[in-house]
């Protein structure tokens, strides 16, 4: 594999050159990404930590379109990506599921949106995903009727039910007790070794980047930076409290503690 | 003691104390039955004219005008409320002579409907209309403009934009207070239609508003008394029968309320 931060695009879903995100805030102007370079493989997990106000968020919204990148480009694949698309699907913090639809018919609102469908396959798309999240017999439900942890699985399941190239997830279970969390964990990867899909996680919780990263990119903040990238070479799947695991992470928390103490 | 009563029966007996008070009070002779009928007149006056079918026919042509009015008002308010959620300069304008015209009671549209339209049906019609439009416009801008962004930015990564995003998460995630604004509008154009079949008596159209005042030109206080009865019976049957349980099954069905 070589040398990291050089990946050709060629194996590279998304290909980040040179991007620079500014904001005009109540004390002038704020850069929130500077010259951030980065290459996210086919099939790979990518976890983004950092501590808040590193820019992770913002670069995730701009990796979904959400938001237009000031200098250097985004690539998904050859296409330079410059607004929402089914291709690259989000998780957001809060579950985002709508309360005017029932579960299955809030997994089936992006499929919907898959012109080439039939609703027959749409329908078996969307059961196919409630039932690898576990929520199979919950189809009917309100959200408001499940759990927080419940209602992330329903927006995993809705995230991944139009089959996007890239699942982009932003800090998706630091609202959940860590319980949940765990277990989620645990669905996340086995749901990441069976469909070899490609995610960017974006997370502050600096274990939870390496249990569920292959690789994981360290940001620093004012400006939004990459500071270092660390592999991980751990089996899946990963437990949190495998003392490997945890002394990867302490190895980041110290790369990260050496910087902010600069 | 008074909690192992049912709950209807001290407001139901305190309701007859007060009826029987008031019959006493007339029957006594301290005051003219002419211009304080008794609870009794004024049943009288309700079952007599029920019978010979005025009351029936008055409530019928005052429901059309609400009905047709208020359609009106809200099927130009939701569109109007909605641009001006959407492009600022509409809001800017629109949404500020809304505002100032919501303001306005709506017996103050009367004079002018009368000499735009004469003496008409229209004039009656434009009076409800104007009632509820402003407060439609007003409460569908505010409501839109209120959708968490977060529905908008998970829709948009789903592919969802233009009209796909407006009839399947904006309008829908806006429905509770664009049915409140609804409700208010209605609660309006119930207000102003009183007002205008007060002024406007248009020939062939009899309306529980013209009943009213005809009944103060023939002194009949029991018709009066009794119009005001029925007014206040149609509007808390409108909001029990039709907004509440809508608004109810709304709330529930989103978990809003336990």
């Amino acid at each position: 594999m070589g040398n990291r931060s050089a990946t050709s695009p060629a194996n590279a879903a998304l290909t980040l050159r040179n991007v620079t995100k500014r904001f005009d805030g109540a004390s002038g102007r704020v850069t929130a990404l500077e010259d951030i370079t980065l290459d996210v493989r086919e099939g790979e997990f990518l976890a983004i930590v950092g501590p808040s106000g590193c820019g992770k968020s913002t670069l995730l919204s701009l990796l979904a379109g959400l938001e237009h990148t000031d200098e250097g480009s985004i690539r998904l694949g050859e296409q330079p990506v410059e607004a929402p698309g089914r291709d690259r699907l989000v998780m957001f913090q809060q579950d985002a599921l709508f309360p005017w639809l029932n579960v299955l018919e809030n997994v089936l609102f992006g499929l919907r949106l898959k012109p080439d469908l039939t609703e027959a396959e749409r329908l078996e798309s969307a059961r196919y995903y409630l039932n690898l999240v576990g929520l199979g017999n919950k189809e009917k439900a309100r959200p408001h009727e499940l759990s927080g942890g419940m209602r992330q699985r329903v927006a995993l399941a809705r995230s991944l039910a139009p089959n996007p190239r890239v699942l982009l997830m932003d800090e998706p279970f630091s609202a959940l007790d860590a319980l949940t969390r765990e277990q989620l964990y645990g669905d996340i990867q086995e749901i990441f070794t069976k469909r070899k899909k490609t995610i960017v996680l974006v997370t502050h919780n600096i274990r939870e980047a390496v249990c569920l990263g292959d690789r994981v990119v360290l940001f620093s903040p004012n400006p939004g930076r990459v500071q270092q990238v660390f592999d991980v070479n751990l089996p899946r799947p990963r437990r949190m409290n495998d003392p490997a695991l945890a002394a990867l992470a302490s190895e980041v928390t110290a790369a990260l503690s050496s910087h902010l103490a600069k | 003691m008074a909690s192992k009563l049912p709950r209807p029966v001290i407001p139901t007996f305190v309701a007859l104390l007060i009826l029987g008070g008031w019959e006493w009070f007339v029957r006594s002779g301290r005051v003219s039955e002419v211009l304080f009928p008794a609870p009794s007149h004024v049943l009288a006056w309700f079952w007599e004219s029920l019978l010979s079918g005025e009351l029936l026919e008055a409530t019928w042509v005052t429901m059309r005008r609400l009905i047709v009015g208020f359609a009106i008002g809200a099927a130009l308010g939701v569109p109007l409320g909605a641009l001006c959620a959407r492009v600022r300069w509409v809001r800017d304008t629109l949404g500020v002579l809304a505002l100032g015209l919501q303001t306005l009671p709506s017996v103050c549209w009367v004079p002018l409907a009368l000499l735009w339209f004469g003496i008409r049906e229209e004039a009656v019609l434009f009076v409800v209309v104007m009632g509820t439009l402003w407060a439609v416009v007003l409460a569908v801008q505010e409501s839109v403009l209120n959708v968490p962004p977060l529905y908008l930015r998970a829709a948009q990564t789903m592919g969802s934009n233009g009209w796909h995003l407006w009839s399947r998460v904006i309008f829908p995630a806006a429905l509770p207070g664009v049915l409140s604004g609804m409700k208010q509008g209605w609660a309006f154009a119930w207000r102003s239609l009183m007002a205008a079949e007060i002024f406007v008596v248009i020939i062939g159209g009899f309306g529980l508003g013209s009943l009213l005042n005809a009944g103060r030109e023939l002194l009949r206080m029991d018709q009066v008394m009794g119009v005001m009865a029925v007014v206040m019976i149609v509007g808390l049957l409108a909001d029990l029968i039709f907004f509440s349980p809508i608004e109810g099954w709304l709330r529930r069905s989103r978990g809003l309320e336990r």
